[in-house]
């Protein structure tokens, strides 16, 4: 056998030096390539893309370092109760959350930005996140704003926009030459924040509305698909930010409202569907969707508890809006692969500084003396 | 003796070729989908975990069809040192196919985020809840994919080495076509 090799290279020319040095050349030139498109994929050849690494550095870079936390949204609390499922969902999708039964929920409330203590303002952007503990393997989670269109339609809209709000620390405003450059290159931007600010702002997480912002697609039992926005709708009244809470000395004002109105009662929300038609965009969330859509009541979010994120169950959760249960898919919406993207970066950083984070804004001890729970 | 000695087998070519696509697909979708936040995100992190699963089938397959289709010995113009060197980066390779699907489950696993292969089909976990173990079972799977794509460098430029410099019949050995 090895003989038959070995006559093999002796009947082959030997290779002069020269050739050598050629083949080994080519080999090299083999290897480099296949090296160099492999740095070009991973964005090191590429410093103007925006990549993960890339886009964390900016939340950082408008709200500073605070390791351990979320890189967007990072000041919050954890709440919990279930959704209450009325059934009229069903015949748009086949997710079993839909079914009529009760779903325990392991929610979040948080104000957006990457500054982990700042003090709560009326314009910040709220959140509500709600993890849907369905039975067996599916899983559905979902990221909320009470806004009711997102301020830009690309992961590089919404990080110039981050940027450009970054309040100059003389004003204690965003610098207007910023603003105005911002403005000048995201259109759609513009367009959004006039919706934006045209929309009544409520006065605390209570009585906000919370906005999917982006579309996904609801597949029913019969393999239909259509276009969908979610929005959870409070029952409770709603009440105008009051100026009087704007020039509240407390920090927290917001977290401390919803930690007392939630030891006095639950709080509820209505799971509100609204199905797009086929001309409504799926794939810009700047862009509402006509007022007369048809509106499906999905059920009933009932909060009942608050923690700190110290102890909540909240703080390790993922709030990924791409995990999605079989029955409900994702739109063409590009933002919710950045949304997915970020927030796992985000997450995968925070876990590495675990040993790190400081205790956060919300502490056990705010939450104690007023609560019965 | 008949040329057919000097070659693998047909099934351990064919699952070499399968596999080297699959693995070399694998470890540029997996440096893309962690660069990325484009719209292209969602569908190559869609991609990957299914993918990672069948390569972790496949290597069982192998490893099982290696016992059954032996390779074909070195040439013994081989010198020690580079036997012990194919041997160990043979090793190493079969090392990193094998570790880095079950490093990756397991750290979703951890993560107790679910994993969808496809459609309703879902992993069961095989590790608790755990974020800090999430974090370091992450950076294991970044590291070793890194030591992947280094292995599998070293893999290509040794094949090429043999078939262009050397010209012992290391790289037809696998890269042939007949039957």
């Amino acid at each position: 056998m090895s003989d038959h090799r070995v006559q093999n290279i002796s009947r082959k020319p030997r290779l002069t030096t020269a050739a050598v040095m050629a083949r080994f050349g080519i080999i090299g030139a083999v290897l480099l390539s296949v090296a160099g498109a492999f740095a070009y994929t991973g964005g090191w050849l590429s410093p103007n893309r925006l990549t993960q690494a890339r886009a964390m550095a900016m939340f950082e870079q408008a709200g500073g370092r605070h390791p351990g936390f979320r890189r967007n949204h990072a000041k919050g609390v954890c709440v919990a109760g279930w959704f209450e499922s009325n059934g009229q969902a069903v015949a748009m999708s086949k997710a079993a959350v839909f079914k009529p039964g009760r779903i325990p929920i392991v929610g979040r409330f948080a104000i957006s930005g990457d500054m982990a203590f700042q003090a709560d303002k009326p314009a910040t952007v709220r959140s509500m996140a709600l993890r849907f503990m369905l039975p067996g393997d599916e899983e559905w989670r979902t990221g909320l704003n009470n806004v009711p269109v997102f301020v830009a339609n690309s992961a590089q809209g919404f990080l110039d926009e981050v940027l450009a709000s970054v309040p100059d620390p003389v004003t204690g405003k965003p610098d207007p030459a910023k603003m105005k450059l911002f403005m000048a290159d995201h259109p759609e931007s513009v367009r959004a924040i006039a919706v934006i600010m045209k929309s009544p702002l409520s006065s605390g997480f209570a009585d906000a509305i919370f906005n999917s912002l982006n579309a996904f697609r609801m597949i029913n039992a019969a393999g239909k698909s259509i276009p969908v926005r979610w929005a959870a709708v409070p029952m409770q009244p709603f009440k105008s930010e009051e100026a009087a809470q704007t020039a509240s000395s407390d920090n927290n004002y917001l977290f401390d409202d919803l930690i007392e109105q939630l030891g006095q009662h639950p709080l509820l929300w209505r799971l509100v569907i609204t199905i797009g038609q086929p001309s409504d965009p799926t794939n810009d969330a700047t862009l509402p969707w006509p007022a007369d859509r048809q509106q499906v009541d999905a059920g009933t979010v009932t909060l009942h508890q608050v923690s700190s994120e110290e102890t909540g169950r909240c703080t390790d959760v993922n709030y990924d809006p791409l995990v999605l249960p079989p029955g409900i898919e994702p739109s063409d919406d590009p933002l919710l692969s950045a949304r997915s993207a970020a927030y796992s970066r985000s997450f995968t950083l925070r876990a590495a500084e675990k040993d790190e984070k400081s205790p956060s804004a919300i502490t056990p001890a705010d939450i104690k003396p007023r609560g019965k729970l | 003796m008949s040329a057919d000695s000097a070659r693998f087998p047909l099934p351990s070519r064919l699952l070499h070729w399968i596999m080297a696509a699959m693995i070399l697909m694998m470890l540029f979708i997996g440096i893309g989908m962690a660069a990325s936040v484009s719209g292209r995100y969602e569908v190559l992190v869609s991609v990957h975990k299914p993918l990672g699963i069948a390569i972790l089938i496949l290597v069982v397959v192998r490893l099982v069809n290696r016992r059954f289709n032996s390779p074909p010995a070195l040439p013994d113009s081989i010198p020690p040192l580079q036997r012990v060197t194919a041997k160990a980066s043979h090793l190493l390779l079969y090392a990193l196919m094998l570790a880095l699907p079950l490093v990756g489950w397991a750290m979703l696993s951890a993560e107790h985020y679910p994993i969808i292969l496809y459609g309703p089909i879902h992993l069961p976990p095989i590790l608790p809840f755990n974020v800090k173990l999430y974090a370091s079972l992450h950076s294991l799977h970044t590291y070793l994919a890194y030591l992947l794509f280094l292995t599998f460098l070293a893999h290509l430029g040794a094949a090429l080495y043999h078939g262009l410099i050397r010209r012992d019949g290391v790289l037809e050995s696998m890269a042939s076509i007949r039957r």
